[in-house]
């Protein structure tokens, strides 16, 4: 679906970003990137859907060279979310922000109505359908910029930093609709430092660190890599602590609480 | 410890809204805590923050009942220049906030509007960065800065104001992990070593919960949970309230039910896993 070919990706300032990325994407892979701040992770997913294009290298999606199409054709397929909505918001209501992409997009009227209708209610914003994106709280805002890419039911979602002034509510109504997009074979591409969101999802762990990709795996086996982590200033999960600390002896760490409950009330009463 | 914040029955509401955002809201903070404000978007923390600082009434209009005291003088009488030099606000993100050309002059910045002697703003402002870890970084501009960087600055613009509440509106949010308990480590450091109180809205809990002396909840625009951070998130109906428990913390509750009954509440996992070792023998 998306394919890194020893991409680097250099500033204007001079500043290099990314170094020798190499990095296959399948459809319906739920991969997470992670890493220090300023790793370059937001630079990485904004060669996706050609926003940036690379320095050196080549960026295909769907087999296509990202330097060939406009970041217009290729965002039908590929849609970001930002991490600071206040970049990606601009009109004078929450319903003309949804439909802006949809009408760009040649969608037909009731077609439009419709996507609009379940994004706002799927996100929890109909209340405001008429209200300027500016009286929304952080939160809110956050949520309407996923609302806007869902909309158009992209084939490759990006979350950047998808939790951020979420509460718990939120974010477990977020990891449902990452888990649906993975049911209909979706790509999500989740760039987050909040680990304890992550973890639960079992995705694919692309660890960055310095512009390069220095762990790219399942997240059960590299989470376990506490030296890596640490290189990538990325913490463990509470559940893998605590799966180390016990010596527990299943062979992967507790994905949920449940799992963790029911191992330790074992042990205890064994 | 003498009281800092007193606030008494709060109600507001923000101009041309028909609902109120704070109801009856009584929060007495003393000096030298640090509490954590939770609850779920939209519950009113932002707003019970603004009426902190005096945002609330002097910049948003809006029936407003009841009282907030800092530090003995009426945040509704005292103009904002007063309540500035009280309390200071640090933003989610710090971009929002520093913005002269150099790092230095960002934190000269409030210290130059107080009109304070040039000698007086000098040495605040290499006190702070000294505290702060930041000198090297004195004539460095802000956008070269790491997020973790610019998140320092800021907070240093506002600590050069010598305020005694400190409020932090999820200071974290966009730091990594270990960026993020560093920064923890400094709210810790300020607090011991400045005797600064500070409010902090978070919903990442696990780095704060250890330091903070309590922890306060609110939902539609109520006050509805207040107490040590152990006790609150050991509350069954925490959940209810949006609040993201930790994994060890939460295993205490679950644990329980199942009839494995652990003698505190941990906030960590090492605590859990102590513990655990301890039945285990």
């Amino acid at each position: 679906m998306i394919n890194f070919s020893n991409v680097d990706f250099t500033h204007q300032n001079g500043v290099v970003a990314l170094r020798a990325i190499n990095l296959t994407i399948d459809r319906g892979e739920i991969v997470a990137v992670v890493g220090e701040n300023g790793a370059g992770k937001t630079t990485l997913v904004r060669h996706m859907n050609g926003l940036l294009k690379p320095s050196r290298g080549i960026v295909t999606v769907d087999g296509v060279d990202t330097r060939r199409r406009s970041t217009a054709q290729l965002s039908r397929k590929v849609g970001i979310a930002f991490q600071n909505p206040d970049h990606q918001l601009f009109s004078d209501t929450l319903e003309n922000e949804i439909i802006f992409a949809l009408k760009n997009f040649g969608f037909p009227e009731e077609t439009i109505r419709q996507r609009l209708d379940w994004a706002l209610n799927f996100f929890g914003l109909e209340q405001y359908t008429k209200d300027s994106p500016l009286i929304l709280s952080g939160g809110e805002k956050k949520r309407l910029t996923l609302a806007c890419i869902l909309a158009w039911d992209p084939d490759v979602i990006i979350l950047d930093e998808p939790t951020v002034g979420q509460d718990a509510i939120q974010k477990e109504r977020l990891a449902e609709v990452v888990k649906m997009f993975k049911s209909v074979g979706k790509t999500v591409v989740i760039v987050s430092h909040d680990v304890e969101f992550i973890w639960p999802l079992q995705p694919r762990l692309v660890i960055m660190s310095a512009g390069r990709v220095v762990g790219d795996g399942p997240a059960r086996d590299l989470m376990r890599d506490r030296g890596l982590l640490e290189s990538a200033r990325v913490t463990q999960p509470q559940l893998v602590q605590i799966h180390a600390e016990l010596k527990a002896s299943n062979s992967h760490p507790f994905v949920d609480t449940l799992e963790a409950r029911k191992y330790i009330t074992d042990m205890v009463k064994r | 410890m003498g009281s800092l914040v007193h606030i008494e029955k709060l109600s507001f509401r923000y101009l041309e809204s028909k609902q109120w955002t704070l109801s009856e809201i009584e929060l007495e903070v003393k000096e030298g805590e640090i509490i954590i404000l939770a609850g779920p978007s939209g519950c009113g923390k932002s707003t019970l923050l603004r009426c902190m600082n005096g945002l609330i009434p002097h910049m948003y209009p809006g029936d407003y009942q009841g009282s907030v005291t800092i530090d003995g003088i009426q945040v509704r009488e005292e103009p904002m220049g007063i309540l500035a030099q009280k309390v200071g606000l640090l933003f989610q993100n710090p971009e929002n906030q520093i913005f002269m050309f150099s790092v230095e002059r960002d934190i000269a910045f409030g210290p130059e509007n107080l009109a304070l002697p040039r000698q007086e703003i000098r040495s605040r402002v290499d006190e702070t960065m000294r505290l702060l870890g930041i000198e090297p970084l004195a004539q460095r501009a802000p956008h070269e800065l790491s997020d973790g960087q610019k998140q320092r600055v800021a907070l240093a613009g506002v600590i050069a104001m010598r305020p005694k509440l400190v409020i932090l509106d999820e200071p974290t949010s966009l730091l990594d992990p270990k960026t993020a308990s560093e920064l923890v480590s400094l709210i810790q450091d300020l607090n011991t070593r400045l005797g600064i109180t500070f409010v902090v809205v978070e919903h990442r809990l696990d780095l704060l919960t250890k330091l903070a002396t309590r922890m306060v909840v609110m939902n539609e625009g109520r006050k509805v949970l207040d107490g040590k951070p152990s006790e609150v998130l050991s509350n069954e109906r925490v959940g209810a309230y949006g609040i993201v428990v930790p994994s060890a913390t939460r295993l205490y509750s679950e644990l329980a039910k199942e009839g494995v009954k652990l003698a505190r509440v941990p906030l960590a996992p090492s605590e859990l896993t102590e513990q655990l070792r301890r039945i285990r023998r």
